[in-house]
C-alpha cells in the first residue's frame, strides 16, 4: 500500500513539473522575445519575433500592466531554480528508486525529460549549461563547501597519495587517452576526422579528471571507509585545477599551432603548470586566512558575520581566476585554511548558518548541474556522432583509469603504512566519474580551432552519462558485493576520544624517542607552530583559551545526558525520577538513539568551538544549552505538546502583552526594565510557592506545568546524596554550587530580591538539571532575553553568562559592560543566558547587567 | 646482555629480528638511536628519555617513559619497573609500534590485543588489572596539563565522565550502592572495539636516523 502511494506521488510530480516548466517555455515563447538580454541566465537563445506589449501607445493610466521583459531574467533563474529543486524533492520522496539508482542519475535523467519538453515546445534548445554559468555561478560554491567540510586531519594524512593521484593520475588519463585515441586515429579507426594530435591531447586533458560534484554525489551515498572515500574526494577536488590547467596548457599549445612548439614553450607549459596550481593554493590560503582574521572581529556584527565567509571564499575564486591561476583549488583551500578559526571564532548560530547556507547552495547548485546536464543532450545541434571515437574513448577512458590507479597505488604501498587494499583499488577506479566540468570544458573549445568541437562536447556528454548513470548505479551493488569496508557508523564516546588524543601524543612520542622525523612527528610540530603563531593571530583571545577537544567531547556528552535528561522528566511529568541513580543511565542509552540523528548536525557544528572554562570553578557544569536551541526542531518534534503548552501558559502569560521588537541587526533583547521585573517577580513567586508548599509537606498541584520547581526541590537531597556515591552523575557540582560565589554575585547586585535570597538559601543548590528542564522552551517564547534574565537572577548568574562575558575573562567582561551600558539592543551579545553555557566564569558579571 | 657495544655483529640483529620482527635495517637505525640516547651507554635510564628535547612538549611524556621501563612490555611475564634497559628491552618496547605485516589479517585480533594491552599497562600504573579513576584521572590531568586554561577540576570532570560512561556501557544495570571500581582489560577492549588501532599505532621506522634533527 505504501508503495503505491510513492508510485502515485512519483507519477504526479514529474506530470505538475513538467505543466509548470511548459508554462514556462510556452509565456516565454509568447512574450520573451525583444530584445538581447544583457545576460541569459541559461544562455537564453531567441530566434523568434519580436513582440510584447511596451510598444502600446498609452491612452490612460493602466492599473495593472503585465511587464514580463521587466522580470525575465531573474524570474527564469528563479524558476529553473524551483523546478530543479522540486524535481529533487520528487526524487528524493521515493527511497525505493534512490537506493538503487543514484539521485544524480535520476537528475539526468528527469533533465532529459525536461528537455524533451522544451525540445518539444521551442523546436530548439533553449536551456544550456553554459561554461559561463557553470564555472562562475555554479561551480564555486560546491568546491567551497567541499573544501569546508573536508576532515582536515584524514585529508593531509593521506595528503601524499592524494597529490600523486590527482597530479600524476590526472596526467597519465590525459596523456594516455590523447595519445591512444590519435593512434587509433592514425590506424584509422573513426575514419574521417579533422583531429591533430595536440587537440587529441586538449580533449584529453579535459575528460582526464574525475569530478567532484559526480563523485561526492555517488559515494555519499555509498558510506565506503574514510581512507577510501577521502582518497576518491581529495583526487576529485584537486585534480580538477589539475585538469583546467592542463587544458589552458593544452589550449595555448593548439592556439600555438604544431609547428611553434619547442622545447622552451614545454617548459614553459610545464613551469605554468606548478605556477598555476601553487598559486591558486597559495590565493586560496591568503584569503582562507583573512576570512580568520575577519571573523576575529565581528563581535558587534554576528549577524551579517556568515556573509564574509561567502563573499571571500567568492573573491578568493574570482582573485584566483583574474590571475588566471586554479580557482578551483584556491576555493578549496579557501574552505580549508579557515574552517578551524570561523568555528571557532564566530557565534555559534553563525557558524550553523554558514554551515547550512552553503549545503543549500551546493546541493541547489549540484542539482541545477545535473538536471542541466541532462537537458544538454537534447539538443540536435551538438550531436556528432562517430562511433569510433564514442566508443574508443569510453573505452579507454575506462581502462587507463584502472591501470593509473594500480600502478600508482602499488608504487604508494611500498610507502604507506597501511596499504590500500585491492578491493579499495577497485572501487577507486570504478569511482572515476567524470561529470560537468568535463562538459563545460568541452563548451568552451573554440570551434574556430578545433573542428570537431561538437564531436568533443557530444563525447563527453556520453562519457559523463556513462560514469554517473552506468557506474553510479552499479556501484552501490559492487560496494555490497565486494564487500568493501564501509565507514563505521560510530557515535564517539568520551574515552575513545581521549585515547585518540593518547594515542596521538604516543605516536609522537615514539617518534621522538626513535629519532625518526615522521608524519606524526611533522604534525605535532606544526600543532605547536599552528597553537603558537596563527592561533595568536586569527583566533579570538577568548575563543583560543577555551580549545581542546577532550573538553568538547565532553561537553557534548554532558548536553546529551541534559537532553535525555529533560526529556525523561517531560516523559514522565516531572524529574522525580532523579532520585533514582540507575535510571540516569537507563535513559541516557535509550535516548541517545532518538538524538542520534539530530546530533550530528550538532556535533559537527559544534567540532571546533567551545565552551569557555574558566580556570577555577569545576568543569562538569559545561553542558552547552547553545546547541539546544538548534536540536529544538529535533526534540520538540518527540516532545509533549502538552506540556509545554501548559508550561507556557504558566510562565510567560505577562510577556505575551508586551510588545515585539524588530530588528534587522539584532536577534530581539528585551531589555523593558519593568518587564524583566515583572517576569522575574512572576516566576520567582511562582517558585518560592512550590518550595514552600513542599517544604511544609504540602502536596504541590499536580499540574505537569509545576515541574520545573518540583526538580528543584528534588534536587535538594539527592543532589548531595549523589555526590557520595561514586557513580554520581553531575558529581560535584552540586555542592560547589551552593557556595560562596553564587551568593555574592547576588549580594553584590544591588536589586537583592528578599524572595530570591530566600529561595536560595533554602533550595539553593543548582543543578543542570535544573537548567536543562528550561531548555526546551526558549522556541516558544516571544522574547527570549527577559526569560533568561530571570532564571539568571534566579541563581544562575555566576555561571552563565551572556557569552562575550563568559569567554573574554576581565578585558572582554569590560567590554561587555561598556556595550551594556550603552542602549541595549546595540549588544549583540546579550544573548539570551540561556544560550550560553552553563559554565563557570572568570568573574560573574555584574547582575546589574542581568536584570 | 651487554653482548651490543659499540660494533654490534650481525648475529646479535638476527636473533633480535626473530624475537622482535623488525628487519635488520630497522635494527640498525633504532640501534644508532640507542647509543645516540644513552651517550654510548649499553644502557638507558629515565634521565636520558628526559633529555630528549622534542619531549618535553608531550603532555604524557612520563607515562612514554614509564612504559620503557615496565617489565610487562618486555614480553618476558615479568612486572614493576625496572631503573635502566639494554637494547634488547628498548627494542621490545619499540617493537608495540612496528607496522602490520602485509600477512597480518589472520593475527589481527592479536596484533590488536598486543597493542592494547600496551595502552592498557601504561594506564594501568599500579598492574592491578584494573584502571581505577585515580589513574584515570591523572591520565586526562597529564592529557590536558599543557592547556593553560583547563585546570585540575576540569581534568576530574572529564575523568569522572568517562568513567561514568565507561560504567554505563559496560555495566548494563547498576545498583545505587554498586561501586564500580575500574576498567578491565576486557572493558578496554570492547570500549575502543571501533578503533582500528592496529591499523593506526605504527610509525615507521625506516628512516635514516638524522642527529641534527633529533639531537
Amino acid at each position: 500500500m505504501q508503495r503505491c502511494g510513492y508510485v502515485h506521488l512519483w507519477l504526479l510530480g514529474p506530470v505538475l513539473l513538467i505543466f509548470l516548466i511548459s508554462g514556462v517555455t510556452k509565456v516565454k515563447g509568447d512574450v520573451a522575445h525583444q530584445e538581447p538580454h544583457p545576460k541569459p541566465p541559461s544562455d537564453f537563445k531567441s530566434n523568434q519575433t519580436e513582440h510584447g506589449h511596451g510598444s502600446s501607445v498609452i491612452t490612460g493610466i493602466p492599473i495593472v500592466t503585465f511587464k514580463w521583459h521587466h522580470v525575465e531574467t531573474p524570474y527564469v533563474i528563479a524558476l529553473w531554480i524551483l523546478v530543479a529543486g522540486v524535481g529533487k524533492l520528487v526524487i528524493e520522496s521515493n527511497h525505493h528508486v534512490t537506493n538503487i539508482i543514484p539521485e544524480s542519475a535520476l537528475l539526468i535523467c528527469f533533465g532529459f525529460v525536461l528537455g524533451g519538453i522544451i525540445w518539444g515546445a521551442d523546436g530548439v534548445q533553449t536551456f544550456t549549461l553554459t561554461p559561463n554559468v557553470f564555472f562562475f555561478y555554479l561551480l564555486p560554491q560546491i568546491i567551497l563547501d567541499a573544501g569546508y567540510s573536508m576532515p582536515n586531519k584524514l585529508f593531509f594524512s593521506n595528503m601524499g597519495a592524494i597529490l600523486i593521484y590527482a597530479v600524476i593520475g590526472t596526467c597519465w588519463n590525459a596523456a594516455s587517452l590523447g595519445l591512444s585515441l590519435w593512434g587509433c586515429h592514425m590506424g584509422g579507426a573513426m575514419g574521417d576526422l579533422d583531429i591533430g594530435l595536440l587537440q587529441y591531447l586538449l580533449f584529453g586533458s579535459l575528460i582526464a579528471a574525475v569530478d567532484p560534484v559526480a563523485v561526492i554525489a555517488v559515494f555519499e551515498q555509498v558510506h565506503v571507509n574514510e581512507v577510501l572515500f577521502i582518497l576518491v574526494f581529495g583526487e576529485s577536488l584537486l585534480n580538477d585545477g589539475v585538469t583546467v590547467v592542463l587544458f589552458n596548457v593544452f589550449d595555448a599549445f593548439v592556439s600555438l599551432g604544431g609547428p611553434q612548439i619547442d622545447a622552451v614553450e614545454i617548459i614553459k607549459g610545464i613551469i605554468s603548470f606548478f605556477v598555476v596550481a601553487f598559486g591558486g593554493s597559495l590565493v586560496g590560503f591568503v584569503f582562507g586566512l583573512l576570512i580568520s582574521f575577519l571573523t576575529r572581529g565581528t563581535k558587534n556584527i554576528q549577524i551579517i558575520e556568515p556573509g564574509f565567509v561567502f563573499v571571500l571564499g567568492y573573491l578568493s575564486y574570482l582573485t584566483a581566476e583574474m590571475l588566471s591561476l586554479s580557482a578551483i583549488l584556491s576555493i578549496v583551500f579557501c574552505g580549508m585554511c579557515c574552517q578551524k578559526y570561523i568555528n571557532t571564532n564566530m557565534d555559534e548560530r553563525s557558524v550553523t548558518t554558514v554551515r547550512y547556507v552553503m549545503k543549500v547552495l551546493a546541493n541547489g547548485s549540484e542539482t541545477i548541474i545535473f538536471v542541466f546536464l541532462g537537458i544538454s543532450a537534447i539538443d540536435k545541434t551538438i550531436w556528432v556522432w562517430n562511433t569510433g571515437f564514442i566508443l574508443l574513448t569510453l573505452f579507454f577512458i575506462f581502462i587507463y583509469r584502472f591501470i593509473g590507479v594500480f600502478v600508482l597505488t602499488w608504487i604508494l604501498n611500498r610507502y604507506r603504512l597501511v596499504r590500500v587494499e585491492f578491493i579499495d583499488q577497485l572501487i577507486m577506479s570504478y569511482g572515476g566519474l567524470r561529470g560537468a566540468v568535463a562538459y563545460g570544458l568541452a563548451t568552451m573549445l573554440d570551434e574556430a580551432k578545433i573542428k570537431e568541437k561538437n564531436l568533443m562536447v557530444c563525447t563527453s556528454l556520453i562519457v559523463v552519462y556513462f560514469t554517473v548513470i552506468l557506474q553510479g548505479i552499479t556501484m552501490k551493488p559492487l560496494v555490497n558485493w565486494l564487500k568493501v569496508k564501509r565507514a563505521a557508523v560510530t557515535d564517539i564516546t568520551l574515552v575513545e576520544k581521549l585515547q585518540n588524543k593518547v594515542f596521538d601524543h604516543m605516536l609522537v612520542a615514539i617518534e621522538d624517542i626513535s629519532g625518526q622525523i615522521g608524519h606524526n612527528y611533522m604534525r605535532d610540530k606544526w600543532n605547536h607552530f599552528e597553537e603558537k603563531w596563527m592561533s595568536r593571530i586569527l583566533m579570538k583571545p577568548s575563543a583560543r583559551k577555551s580549545r581542546d577537544y577532550v573538553f568538547n567531547v565532553f561537553h557534548q556528552l554532558n548536553l546529551k545526558d541534559a537532553m535525555s535528561y529533560v526529556e525523561e522528566g517531560e516523559r514522565r511529568g516531572s524529574l522525580e525520577f532523579i532520585r533514582n541513580e540507575t535510571a540516569i543511565i537507563d535513559f541516557k542509552k535509550k535516548f541517545a538513539d532518538d538524538f542520534s540523528e539530530v546530533m550530528p548536525d550538532i556535533t559537527a557544528g559544534m567540532s571546533d568551538d567551545h565552551g569557555a572554562m574558566s580556570p577555577m570553578r569545576d568543569p562538569v557544569p559545561s553542558i552547552s544549552l547553545d546547541m539546544h536551541e538548534q536540536t529544538m526542531n529535533g526534540m520538540r518534534e518527540s516532545e509533549d505538546i502538552n506540556t509545554h503548552h501548559l508550561l507556557q501558559q504558566h510562565l510567560y502569560k505577562g510577556r505575551k502583552q508586551h510588545r515585539h521588537r524588530y530588528s534587522r541587526s539584532h536577534f530581539n533583547t528585551n531589555t523593558d526594565e519593568n518587564e524583566v521585573q515583572e517576569i522575574f517577580q512572576r516566576t520567582m513567586r511562582n517558585r518560592l510557592e512550590s518550595f514552600k508548599s513542599t517544604k511544609m509537606g504540602v502536596a504541590p498541584p499536580k499540574a505537569i506545568s509545576k515541574h520545573p520547581k518540583k526538580d528543584q526541590q528534588h534536587k535538594m537531597p539527592n543532589g548531595k546524596s549523589r555526590d557520595k556515591s561514586k557513580t554520581n552523575y553531575s558529581g560535584d557540582e552540586d555542592v560547589e554550587f551552593s557556595e560562596g560565589d553564587n551568593a555574592c554575585g547576588y549580594e553584590a547586585s544591588g536589586h537583592s530580591f528578599p524572595m530570591r535570597v530566600t529561595y536560595r538559601a533554602g533550595a539553593g543548590i543548582e543543578n543542570p538539571a535544573s537548567c536543562r528542564t528550561c531548555t526546551p522552551w526558549p522556541r516558544c517564547r516571544p522574547s527570549p532575553g527577559c526569560w533568561s534574565r530571570s532564571w539568571t537572577a534566579a541563581g544562575w548568574p555566576p555561571r552563565s553568562g551572556p557569552r562575550s562575558g563568559c569567554r573574554g575573562g576581565p578585558a572582554t567582561c569590560a567590554a561587555w559592560l561598556l556595550r551594556a551600558s550603552a542602549p541595549a539592543q546595540t549588544t549583540p551579545s546579550c544573548r539570551p543566558t540561556f544560550l550560553s553555557r552553563l559554565h563557570p566564569q572568570p568573574r560573574p558579571p555584574p547582575p546589574t547587567i542581568l536584570l | 646482555m651487554g653482548a651490543f657495544q659499540s660494533s654490534p655483529g650481525q648475529p646479535e640483529y638476527v636473533d633480535l629480528k626473530e624475537k622482535t620482527g623488525f628487519s635488520i635495517s630497522q635494527i640498525r637505525v633504532l640501534h644508532t638511536r640507542f647509543k645516540l640516547l644513552g651517550h654510548n651507554g649499553e644502557t638507558l635510564k629515565r634521565d636520558h628519555f628526559n633529555s630528549i628535547p622534542d619531549l618535553a612538549c608531550n603532555p604524557i611524556r612520563s607515562q612514554i617513559i614509564e612504559a620503557f621501563f615496565d617489565r610487562r612490555n618486555f614480553r618476558r611475564n615479568g612486572e614493576g619497573p625496572v631503573d635502566e634497559i639494554h637494547f634488547e628491552e628498548f627494542l621490545m618496547v619499540m617493537s608495540h609500534f612496528k607496522a602490520p605485516s602485509p600477512r597480518m589479517i589472520e593475527e589481527r585480533e592479536s596484533v590488536r590485543r598486543e597493542k592494547l594491552r600496551f595502552i592498557f599497562n601504561m594506564h594501568d600504573t599500579d598492574d592491578d588489572g584494573t584502571i581505577t579513576l585515580e589513574e584515570y584521572r591523572h591520565v586526562i590531568d597529564e592529557l590536558l596539563s599543557l592547556t593553560e586554561d583547563l585546570g585540575k577540576d576540569t581534568a576530574k570532570g572529564i575523568a569522572d565522565a568517562a568513567m561514568r560512561e565507561v560504567a554505563s556501557t559496560s555495566m548494563a544495570h547498576m545498583e545505587p550502592d554498586e561501586f564500580f571500581e575500574g576498567i578491565t582489560f576486557e572493558h578496554f577492549l570492547k570500549l575502543l572495539k571501533g578503533f582500528e588501532i592496529e591499523l593506526k599505532m605504527n610509525v615507521h621506522f625506516s628512516m635514516m636516523d638524522t642527529p641534527t634533527f633529533c639531537k
